[in-house]
C-alpha cells in the first residue's frame, strides 16, 4: 500500500517560509493570496496490505519520527 | 533495455562528443579499431577542455612550481607545502561557474564539495574553506538571484561538513552578467608521512568504490546519444548534481579513519568526469590496467548503461586501491559510516581500463597512451594593446570628498560582506583566530602555536587593461595580504577564469596573465603548487575579464605574532608605508564616481613589493605592530576608513598633498603600500629602521576619538562610516 | 567531573566540545558513538553541535531516537547532568527532555556571528560562575534556532526561573534588534524543571581562549565544575 503523509505547522506557530512565499508571489503581481502555511509531503511504500494496520503503523511513525507533534500537525492518505 | 554498445560511430556522434577530426584520428590509432559508444564517451570527457587543459597546459608548464618547502606541486590532486614538525598543507582552488549559473545554490555547494574531495583524498583533514566570487552587475536581473543562491549553497554545502569557510572575495562587474564565477578554495592539514597519491600498484590489488551511488547526474554528452539506445528518454535526461553534504561529511571521516590505517594503496576522488577520469588518472598514473565489473557499482537509478556509468558526475564517491587481503576489514569501517563500499575490480598487467558489463566487454582502452597522448594546442594569440597611463589630472575630483568617502565605502565592490560571511559558519573547529573581513583569513594549525594564513585576490579590471600587470597584481596582493596579517607567504593555487581560447585576444589575455604571474611567483619565491583552468566563460561572444583568482597560503610559526587591520588604542601611531603617486587608472574611484574604466593599471614593481613586505613582516614580528592593512581597492582613504570601522575608534590624519592632487591621493591605487598601527614609543623607531633599509615611510597621525578627520575632507563619525558601510548589501538583498 | 560526548554521524561539533571538557575539567571526556548502547559512568552528558544526519527531515529529530539517546534519558530520569548546545539542544527538544521546538531562523538565513546574552539565573549547575544579570558575549551559527514554545510553556519557563540564557543588546536589553533568529522572549537557552539538562543555540565551547577573541565561554564550564565537584 502507499501511505501519503502531509505534515504542517499548527496554527498559531509562525511559518516564516510560508511568509516568505507569500510575499514572493506577492512580488510576482499574484495577488489575493492571504496567507502561505508550507509543509512536508511523505510517501510511504507499505508491505501492509490491511487498511486499518497501515493506518495506525503510520501514525505511529508520525508520533515518533515523521512529524515534531510540538509544533506540526499531519495527515495520512492510505490508498 | 534496448541498450547497444556497438551503435555506429557517425562522424556526427563523434562530432557531438566535441573531438575534433584529428582528435578522433588520434582515438582511432591508439585503439587500433573503432572505439565502442563507452569508449568514445570515455575519449570525449578525457580530452575535454576541462580534464586535458589542452588549451593551457602549453603555458602552465612556465610557471614555477618549486620551492624547497613544496612537497607536491601541480600533477596532483592538490599542492602539498612543509610546514614543519612532519605536518603539511595541502590546498587547491577550482571553479564551478557554469553549474553556478544555472543552479546557484546546487552548482556552488557541489563546488565545495569537489573542492574538499580534492583536498582530503590526500590524507588531509579540511581545516578552512575559501571562496572567491563574480557577479554580474547589481542592476542585473538575474545578480540578487544568484548571489543570494551561491552563497546559500557554499554555507549550506561547508556548514555541514563542519569545516569553517573563513573568508573570500566577492565582487560585481557587466562582464560577468551572464556568466559568474564561483571558484572555491580548501585547504587542509595532515601529517607528511601519511600523505596519499593516486597512481594506483598491486597486480591483483581490488579497486573499490565508495560514497553515494552512482545516478545520471551531470551527463553531458550523453543527451543525444541517449535518444538511440533507451526508449524511455525523458526519464533519463541528465539532471543537475546535487549535493549531499552529509554523506560528505561522512566520507571524510571515513576515509580519514581508512587512511589512518595501513591498507590504502591508493586513492582518488571521482570529480569531473567521474568514474571515467579516476580510474584513467588512477591506472595510468601507476603505469597498470584496471579490470572492473561495472554490475558491482552501486547505482541509484535503474536500468544505467555503461555509458552513463562511466560518465556521470554524482557526488561524494571516492575510488580507492586497497592492499589484498583488507576487503573486510575496510568495508567494516564504510558500514560504520554507513556508506557504500562495492569490490569492483583489480588492478591487472595489462595497462588497459577493461569494463565488463553483463558479461561483456563494453570498453578496452590502453590508459597510459588515452592520459599521455591527450592533445596539447598552441593557440595563436596577440597581445593586448597597452592603455595609456592616466593622469590624476584628468581625473575630475569630486565636488566634497566626505561624500566621495561615503559613496566609496558605501560601494558593491567596498561593502561590508557581513551579510555574506554571517551565512558562513566561521569558526566551527575552534581554531580561526582571524575572521573573514581583514587583509587574510587565519586558522591555527591545532593544538600547536603555528597558524596558516590565507587569502584569495584578483583584480580583474587590471587584469582586462594590461593582463601581464594585472597577473603580477592578483599574485602579489595574495602575498602582500599574508604579510599584512605577519604571515611568511608560501605558495599559490589558482584558479584561471577566461573566454573562449579560440578567439586569439582571449588567449593573449591568458598568455599575458600567466606571463605577470610567473613573473611575481619568481621574484617573491611564491610557487604555484596546484590549480585549475575554467575557459570558454563567455556568452553570446563577450568574455568576460580575465579573472586569475589565486589563492595564497602563508605560515605562522608563532600564531601569537599575527595582526588584524584594528588599531588596538587611543594614541597609536599610524605610519604609511609605501609611495603614494596618486594611480587613478582602472581605478574603483574612476568607475565608482564616473563610470569609467580607462587607463592602464597601477604598474606592479615586484622588486618593491619584496622589500616593503618583508619590512613590514618582520616589524610585525618584532611585535612593534598593533595593526597593519594592505592598501589596495579604493585606495588610502578607504583602508583608513576599514581601519577606523574595524577598531570602532577614530582618527587624526594629516597627509601632504602638495605633489599629488588631493583626490588622487586619497583614492589612487598605487601598489607596495601598507597602513600600519603602531604604540607611540615604538614609532621613531620604525622610521629610522625603514628610512636605514631604504623602504619610504612617514608618520600620517593618530588613533583615537569618536571621528574619522583627514585633513582637506570635512569630519566624518565612524558610526557615520560603519552605517554607510554596512547599508548597501542588507538593503539590495531586503534584509529584515 | 566526568564527562562523555555523544557522537553522531554529521556531528562537527564534537572536537571542540571534547578539547573544551578536556582543556577546563582537565579529563578527556568518553567519546560514545550513537549506536553505542552503554554510556560509561559520567557526571556530564554533552550533545554536540553539528548537522546530525545531516539535519534531515528536521533537526536533530533523527539523532533523538538513536540507541545511545536513550541511555541519555535513562542517565537524566536519574538526576545526571545533560547538555545540549546547538544541534545538540534541538536534540534534546525532540526527546523532550526540553519543552519546546527550535524552528527556522525568522530571516530563513544560517547566521553565524557573536551574540550578546544575558544570564537570566545563575543560580543553576550551567550558571553559576556567571554574576546575575551579566552580559557574556558567545558566537552562534546556526539555521534552526529560533526557539517555540506554546504560551502556557514559556509562561511556566518565566516564572520558574528556567531561562538560563536571552538574547540582549549590549546594555542587556532584550530588544527586537538583539534577538538574532525569532526566538520567543528572545530565549537563547533554557533548563528543565529538574534543573539537570541544558540546552542553548549559542557555542560557549568556541570561546575559552583569548586568541578566539575572548574567553566569555569559560564560565559556563567553570560552572558544572564548581555545580558537579
Amino acid at each position: 500500500m502507499k501511505a501519503r503523509v502531509h505534515i504542517t505547522l499548527k496554527n498559531g506557530v509562525l511559518d516564516p517560509q510560508g511568509k516568505a512565499i507569500q510575499h514572493a508571489l506577492t512580488a510576482l503581481d499574484f495577488g489575493g493570496v492571504d496567507d502561505v502555511r508550507q509543509g512536508k509531503y511523505i510517501e510511504l511504500d507499505l508491505a501492509e496490505t490491511d487498511r486499518e494496520k497501515a493506518l495506525a503503523s503510520v501514525e505511529d511513525m508520525c508520533k515518533k519520527l515523521l512529524s515534531n507533534t510540538v509544533i506540526e500537525n499531519y495527515v495520512i492518505e492510505i490508498e | 533495455m534496448t541498450w547497444n554498445n556497438n551503435v555506429e560511430i557517425t562522424d556526427a556522434l563523434v562530432k557531438e562528443h566535441g573531438l575534433s577530426d584529428d582528435e578522433y584520428a588520434l582515438c582511432l590509432k591508439i585503439l587500433g579499431r573503432t572505439p565502442t559508444l563507452t569508449e568514445l564517451g570515455i575519449f570525449s570527457v578525457m580530452w575535454s577542455e576541462h580534464c586535458s587543459y589542452k588549451s593551457s597546459k602549453k603555458h602552465l608548464k612556465t610557471l614555477p612550481t618549486k620551492a624547497p618547502w613544496v612537497i607536491h606541486g601541480p600533477g596532483e590532486n592538490a599542492g602539498v607545502i612543509d610546514i614543519g614538525d612532519n605536518q603539511a598543507i595541502i590546498f587547491k582552488m577550482e571553479s564551478h561557474n557554469h553549474p553556478s549559473y544555472i543552479e546557484p545554490y546546487q552548482g556552488a555547494a557541489t563546488g565545495v564539495g569537489g573542492i574538499l574531495r580534492d583536498v582530503f583524498t590526500m590524507g588531509a583533514r579540511p581545516i578552512a574553506n575559501m571562496n572567491a566570487l563574480r557577479f554580474g552587475s547589481p542592476d542585473h536581473a538575474k545578480t540578487k538571484h544568484l548571489l543570494s543562491g551561491v552563497v546559500e549553497g557554499i554555507g549550506g554545502y561547508g556548514n555541514c561538513v563542519g569545516v569553517p569557510t573563513v573568508g573570500g572575495e566577492t565582487n560585481f562587474h557587466p562582464s560577468y552578467d551572464g556568466n559568474i564565477l564561483v571558484n572555491a578554495m580548501n585547504v587542509g592539514l595532515a601529517d607528511q608521512d601519511k600523505i596519499f597519491l593516486s597512481a594506483a600498484a598491486g597486480i591483483g590489488n581490488p579497486v573499490i568504490y565508495v560514497g553515494s551511488k552512482t545516478g545520471r547526474d551531470g551527463i553531458h554528452g550523453a543527451t543525444m546519444a541517449s535518444a538511440e539506445f533507451t526508449e524511455d528518454t525523458e526519464e533519463k535526461r541528465p539532471t543537475v548534481q546535487v549535493g549531499d553534504p552529509f554523506t560528505e561529511k561522512l566520507l571524510i571521516e571515513a576515509c580519514l579513519e581508512l587512511m589512518s590505517t595501513d591498507m590504502v594503496v591508493a586513492i582518488q576522488d571521482m570529480g569531473a568526469a567521474g568514474l571515467t577520469s579516476s580510474s584513467v588518472e588512477m591506472a595510468s598514473g601507476g603505469g597498470v590496467g584496471f579490470d572492473f565489473n561495472l554490475d558491482m557499482i552501486p547505482q541509484r537509478e535503474e536500468g544505467m548503461t555503461p555509458y552513463e556509468m562511466m560518465l556521470s558526475e554524482s557526488q561524494e564517491r571516492m575510488l580507492i586501491v586497497l592492499k589484498p587481503g583488507r576487503e573486510a576489514e575496510a568495508k567494516a569501517i564504510f558500514d560504520k559510516w554507513d556508506l557504500d563500499f562495492a569490490v569492483i575490480g583489480k588492478i591487472t598487467e595489462t595497462g588497459n581500463l577493461t569494463l565488463r558489463f553483463k558479461g561483456e566487454v563494453v570498453a578496452d582502452i590502453p590508459t597510459q597512451p588515452l592520459a599521455d597522448n591527450s592533445p596539447e594546442y598552441d593557440r595563436p594569440w596577440v597581445k593586448t594593446p597597452a592603455r595609456a597611463f592616466l593622469k590624476p589630472e584628468d581625473v575630475a575630483a569630486p565636488a566634497d570628498m566626505k561624500q566621495a568617502l561615503l559613496k566609496m565605502i558605501g560601494s558593491p565592490d567596498l561593502c561590508s560582506r557581513d551579510w555574506i560571511w554571517q551565512q558562513y559558519d566561521h569558526q566551527v573547529m575552534a581554531d580561526t583566530i582571524q575572521k573573514p573581513g581583514g587583509d587574510a583569513a587565519v586558522v591555527r594549525v591545532h593544538g600547536t602555536e603555528k597558524a596558516v594564513a590565507i587569502s584569495t585576490d584578483c583584480t580583474p579590471r587590471y587584469c582586462y587593461a594590461d593582463p601581464v600587470e594585472g597577473g603580477k597584481q592578483a599574485v602579489v596582493e595574495t602575498w602582500r595580504n599574508l604579510t599584512a596579517v605577519g604571515a611568511t607567504p608560501l605558495a599559490i593555487t589558482d584558479c584561471l577564469n577566461f573566454g573562449n581560447p579560440e578567439r586569439p585576444e582571449i588567449m593573449g589575455q591568458f598568455v599575458g596573465c600567466i606571463e605577470g604571474m610567473k613573473e611575481a611567483c619568481i621574484i617573491l619565491d611564491y610557487p604555484v603548487v596546484s590549480g585549475n583552468v575554467s575557459l570558454y566563460n563567455e556568452t553570446n561572444g563577450t568574455g568576460i575579464h580575465p579573472t586569475p583568482a589565486i589563492g595564497g597560503v602563508g605560515l605562522f610559526t608563532d600564531s601569537s605574532k599575527m595582526v588584524t587591520i584594528a588599531p588596538q588604542k587611543e594614541g597609536e601611531v599610524l605610519i604609511l608605508v609605501g609611495e603614494t603617486k596618486g594611480h587613478l587608472g582602472v581605478s574603483l574611484y574612476l568607475d565608482i564616481m564616473e563610470g569609467r574604466e580607462e587607463g592602464a593599471p597601477p604598474p606592479v614593481d615586484l622588486l618593491l613589493e619584496k622589500k616593503n613586505g618583508d619590512f613590514v613582516r618582520a616589524q610585525i614580528n618584532a611585535e612593534n605592530i598593533a595593526a597593519c592593512h594592505d592598501i589596495s581597492d579604493g585606495g588610502l582613504y578607504v583602508a583608513l576608513a576599514e581601519m577606523a570601522m574595524a577598531s570602532e575608534m577614530g582618527m587624526a590624519v594629516t597627509l601632504d598633498y602638495e605633489n599629488v592632487p588631493q583626490h588622487a591621493f586619497a583614492f589612487g591605487e598605487d601598489q607596495a603600500r601598507y597602513i600600519l598601527s603602531v604604540p607611540a614609543d615604538k614609532a621613531d623607531a620604525i622610521l629610522s629602521k625603514a628610512k636605514a633599509e631604504g623602504v619610504v615611510c612617514a608618520n600620517i597621525g593618530r588613533v583615537g576619538g569618536k571621528d574619522f578627520e583627514v585633513n582637506g575632507m570635512s569630519s566624518i563619525s565612524v558610526s557615520e562610516l560603519l552605517t554607510t558601510h554596512q547599508g548597501w548589501m542588507k538593503d539590495y538583498m531586503g534584509l529584515e | 567531573m566526568k564527562s562523555a560526548v555523544i557522537v553522531f554521524p554529521a556531528s562537527n561539533c564534537d572536537r571542540d566540545m571534547i578539547v573544551a571538557l578536556e582543556k577546563i575539567t582537565g579529563h578527556k571526556p568518553h567519546i560514545i558513538w550513537h549506536q553505542d548502547e552503554e554510556i560509561p559512568d559520567a557526571d556530564l552528558i554533552a550533545l554536540p553541535g553539528g548537522f546530525s544526519f545531516g539535519d534531515y527531515l528536521r533537526c536533530g529529530a533523527m539523532a533523538a531516537r538513536s540507541p545511545a539517546i536513550q541511555k541519555v534519558i535513562e542517565h537524566a530520569n536519574r538526576g545526571g547532568n545533560v547538555i545540549g548546545i546547538c544541534n545538540g539542544f534541538q536534540v534534546l527538544t525532540e526527546t523532550g527532555l526540553l519543552p519546546g521546538a527550535l524552528m527556522r531562523n525568522k530571516s530563513l538565513k544560517f547566521i553565524c556571528k557573536d551574540v550578546n546574552l544575558k544570564v537570566e539565573n545563575n543560580d543553576t549547575a550551567f550558571t553559576n560562575a556567571y554574576g546575575q544579570g551579566q552580559v557574556i558575549t558567545i558566537p552562534m551559527a546556526h539555521h534552526d534556532g529560533n526557539y517555540f514554545a506554546d504560551d502556557e510553556t514559556l509562561k511556566e519557563l518565566e516564572d520558574d526561573g528556567r531561562i538560563a540564557f536571552r538574547y540582549v543588546d549590549k546594555a542587556g536589553q532584550a530588544t527586537a534588534e538583539a534577538n538574532p533568529n525569532g526566538s520567543r522572549n528572545n530565549i537563547a537557552g533554557i533548563i528543565n524543571r529538574r534543573k539537570n539538562i541544558l540546552g542553548m543555540m549559542p557555542h560557549p565551547e568556541r570561546l575559552i581562549e583569548d586568541a578566539q577573541g575572548g574567553i566569555d565561554g569559560l564560565g559556563f564550564f567553570e560552572s558544572m565544575i564548581n555545580a558537579i565537584n
